[in-house]
């Protein structure tokens, strides 16, 4: 038999008994209040309701000057900065202090010369740019459809922003935030891209020319697409639905519309050189819907051609008759 | 009356409450059928179901309410459930006596002696309670596996999916429809040796596997009245160990936590007095702590922890989601689902039609036993106007839907019905499609309302040059809720040609297939 154990004299055993009835007693008052506070504090479903943000974002600049030029030429750094210099500068767009989003195409892990994802060269020039006008920092992003790293890694996008001085972000499942578009019918408790937008002040779109079997073309409009989270996919049911819905979430202050090779064929994936077609322009525009509806014209079509562009300047998000804006237009250097 | 005897009745008449509330879990027309029976009061009784719940969800589903009332007794009387009230106690009680009656005393006394390996059941419980306490929220790791040992949802389960079903085939199926059950052999092969566990060792389970008692044993080991040994004229002689249920020693010093307050060493005392129920503790003192180490109970902990993400690694609730398994209507998104369901069957059991099944391992063993639709079993798919499932949850898995949210009216209009999935027409298999001859049985049976199978309706001309018209199911997904009466009607009786999978469900945004088609024809534009 255990010595320890042997019992106590009745004195103490009465006082044991007391200090037991008296934490008895406090335990069951703690049991009943802890019961009480927990009663139904979250209800069957309850995880998984999110609280869905407002995530609209208007980064445009309201200023005097053109609001789209065409550039012509081969050399991608020269004709963005020939463009943006016929529109007044960067300096009428970034301003410094400035924290600019870049949102490129780095939708596949292929070359560049490939002509499916934003060109390497274009965006370290447009980094610099920024730089140079100001800007405190510049990050590069985008959620892409193959491997994220190796999309920013293959596509040279990932080098280019490291080299120009910019940051680059890879979204994580935890980058997104439920969203709603109030006016949306698709944008609803959607994931969307949150967590870079922190502190950021300017947003530019770069985007090449491709052909795109889904919504007929994938340019600068096409190109917030990237902004979606979870199984945007489905969004394939009203492609046209959801580009308009992206122009009316974000607002750029710029984009630009690369079509020095234009994907003809296979888009928007391309693969082969065969698909590429040298149309050598470049657009830099404060208005996505007339830089798409120039961008029509290198693919040998109009804005009529593509729905989501027909919706999107009748619902006043921009307009289709570019030529309306008066383009400035930046012929190709002598050589 | 000796306390002995009360405490028999009190087991034999609270076994025959639980059976007779199994027994009338079941929806339909005859008089012992479900009519307003409290069919889950044991598992709301259920400290363990209770506690369970709250770690992995933060929250007490008021059902639950009712094991406040079970901590409470044991807080001030120790295991009296365990001896008193649980009806798998009452079980191994009996087979325990069955089994030793004709086993020499000596060995009987032998046989009820403390074993150290009693600290096992300790080890149990905070490992399933530490898989339990994980992080609720985005990343929901939380998963509730009591319920495969908890004494009442296994009972509870064996009962309603084993006992009940082969009572049903030998009596005329006085539950209703014949009841089978996928993996109901594996639950009753479980529970025969639970109850055969008692051959060897008295009371085993609750000795040394069972969660709650264990649970129990913590919350009253410090309990102020109990038994206890008086040391002053013993000659330990040891006749209280004779059918002493808990092996708790009675003779002194008492294993509290062990003690299952079945009075039998009262009655079995020859001296008289020398072990009396009273104020604790008594003078020949005892041992409240529940004999597990800290290092097993740390490692019993860290085992927990570790358990339940390696089960998700699988991605079953992830990418992979098991498409196969329809969970029931009102059944909550699957994380959570793992973190609230305890596998009791309750649903199971009512479920009309028996369409609802205990699930087997081919989901991933998480989801061992929980419940889903398999619509090739039972009498038909999910019936559109039955709720059943989610009024006999105890513990919200499934919520309890009206019939207005169930069918999207009545305010839910926007919300739009309940989906459990989405049928798909094997156009390989389906008659109309693949073998030109007409059929529209899926499309006949459609319960929704305009029907959520549609017809294309096509000439041709046979082999033989005859001219027909044929009529072709085509599923409509803005309609289907996924109910399964299609798949269980179609005449392909092998492999189906109409199959429901649990693509569009509801519960899950994530699984949806369509946009919000309930506002879709809104939208202008080539799509719409």
């Amino acid at each position: 038999m255990n010595p320890s154990a042997r019992g106590p004299e009745p004195l103490a055993t009465r006082r044991e008994f007391f200090r037991r009835g008296l934490s008895a007693g406090a335990a069951i008052a703690a049991t009943g209040g802890i019961g009480a506070w927990l009663l139904d504090r979250h209800p069957p479903g309850d995880f998984g309701r999110t609280r869905s943000l407002d995530l609209r974002r208007d980064f445009s600049v309201r200023s005097a000057g053109p609001a789209m030029a065409i550039a012509r030429g081969r050399d991608r750094p020269g004709m963005l900065r020939r463009a943006l210099a016929a529109m007044g500068g960067i300096g009428r767009f970034i301003a410094t202090g400035d924290r600019v989003m870049l949102k490129v195409n780095a939708a596949f892990a292929t070359p560049a010369l490939l002509g499916a994802t934003t060109h390497p060269e274009l965006l370290a020039e447009l980094v610099r740019l920024c730089r140079a006008a100001g800007a405190a920092s510049v990050v590069v992003t985008d959620n892409p459809i193959n491997a994220p790293e190796s999309c920013f890694e293959l596509t040279g996008i990932g080098a280019a922003a490291r080299s120009a001085g910019a940051d680059l972000f890879i979204p994580g499942p935890g980058a997104f935030r439920a969203g709603t578009l109030p006016s949306g019918r698709l944008i609803r408790d959607w994931p969307v891209l949150y967590e870079p937008f922190a502190g950021v002040t300017k947003l530019i779109g770069v985007a090449p020319v491709k052909s795109h079997h889904r919504a007929g073309a994938s340019m600068t409009m096409k190109n917030w697409y990237g902004l979606l989270g979870g199984r945007r996919n489905q969004f394939h049911q009203d492609i046209d639905g959801i580009i308009v819905e992206l122009a009316m979430l974000v607002k750029p202050t710029l984009v630009v519309l690369d079509g020095t090779d234009s994907m003809m064929t296979n888009g928007p994936t391309g693969g082969s050189l065969a698909d590429l077609k040298a149309t050598s322009t470049l657009v830099v525009a404060t208005d996505a819907v007339a830089a798409d509806a120039f961008g029509a014209t290198l693919l040998g079509r109009t804005f009529r051609d593509l729905p989501y562009l027909v919706r999107a300047g009748e619902s006043g998000l921009g307009t289709t008759d570019f030529e309306s804006l008066h383009p400035a237009r930046v012929p190709a250097p002598a050589s | 009356m000796r306390i002995t005897t009360a405490r028999r009745i009190a087991q034999v008449f609270f076994f025959v409450l639980f059976a007779w509330l199994c027994f009338v879990a079941a929806v339909g027309t005859r008089m012992w059928q479900w009519r307003g029976w409290p069919i889950r009061w044991f598992l709301e009784l259920d400290p363990l179901v209770a506690l369970g719940t709250v770690l992995s969800t933060r929250s007490l589903y008021p059902a639950l309410s009712w094991a406040l009332a079970t901590i409470v007794l044991t807080i001030l009387l120790g295991r009296v459930f365990c001896g008193w009230v649980c009806p798998l106690g009452s079980i191994h009680h009996f087979a325990s006596w069955l089994a030793q009656r004709s086993v020499p005393l000596k060995r009987r006394i032998e046989a009820n002696q403390y074993h150290p390996a009693q600290a096992i059941k300790y080890c149990l419980l905070a490992g399933m309670l530490a898989a339990a306490a994980l992080p609720v929220g985005r990343m929901m790791l939380a998963s509730l596996q009591t319920g495969l040992l908890d004494p009442i949802p296994l009972v509870n389960r064996s009962f309603n999916l084993a006992v009940l079903s082969v009572t049903d085939l030998a009596a005329g199926r006085w539950s209703g429809p014949g009841r089978l059950y996928s993996g109901a052999g594996l639950i009753g092969a479980i529970f025969i040796a639970v109850v055969l566990l008692n051959v060897a060792v008295p009371r085993f389970y609750c000795r040394f596997i069972c969660p709650l008692g264990a649970l129990l044993g913590v919350i009253g080991r410090s309990a102020p009245w109990g038994i206890g040994g008086q040391r002053t004229k013993c000659t330990e002689c040891g006749v209280c160990d004779l059918n002493c249920a808990g092996a708790c020693s009675p003779m002194g010093p008492i294993r509290a936590s062990e003690c299952l307050m079945c009075m039998n060493c009262l009655d079995d005392c020859p001296k008289g007095g020398q072990i009396a129920y009273g104020p604790r503790p008594a003078s020949a003192g005892e041992i409240a702590s529940p004999g597990i180490s800290r290092r097993d109970f740390v490692i019993s902990v860290a085992a927990g922890l570790a358990v339940a993400p390696l089960a998700r690694l699988g991605g079953a609730t992830a990418g992979d989601w098991p498409a196969g398994m329809i969970r029931p209507p009102g059944a909550v998104a699957e994380e959570e689902f793992l973190a609230r369901c305890v596998k009791c069957s309750e649903c199971v059991r009512v479920c009309p039609t028996n369409v609802l099944q205990p699930a087997g391992f081919s989901w991933g063993w998480e989801a061992l036993w929980t419940p889903a639709l398999n619509n090739r079993i039972g009498t038909s798919g999910c019936q559109a106007n039955c709720i059943a499932c989610g009024h006999a949850c105890p513990t919200g898995a499934i919520r309890p839907l009206t019939l207005d949210e169930k069918l999207g009216r009545g305010g839910f209009e926007a919300a739009g019905p309940i989906r459990i999935g989405l049928a798909f027409v094997d156009r390989g298999r389906c008659l109309p499609w693949a073998m030109e001859r007409p059929c529209i049985v899926c499309e006949e049976t459609c319960p929704v309302s305009p029907k959520a199978i549609h017809l294309d309706e096509v000439e041709l001309t046979t082999r033989e040059g005859k001219a027909i018209h044929l009529q072709r199911p085509v599923v409509d997904p803005a309609r289907c809720v996924g109910c399964g009466v299609c798949e269980h009607e179609c005449p392909m009786s092998g492999l189906r040609a109409i199959r429901v999978t649990a693509d569009n469900e509801t519960r899950d945004p994530g699984h949806a297939v369509l946009l919000r088609f309930d506002i879709r024809p809104a939208l202008k534009g080539r799509d719409s």
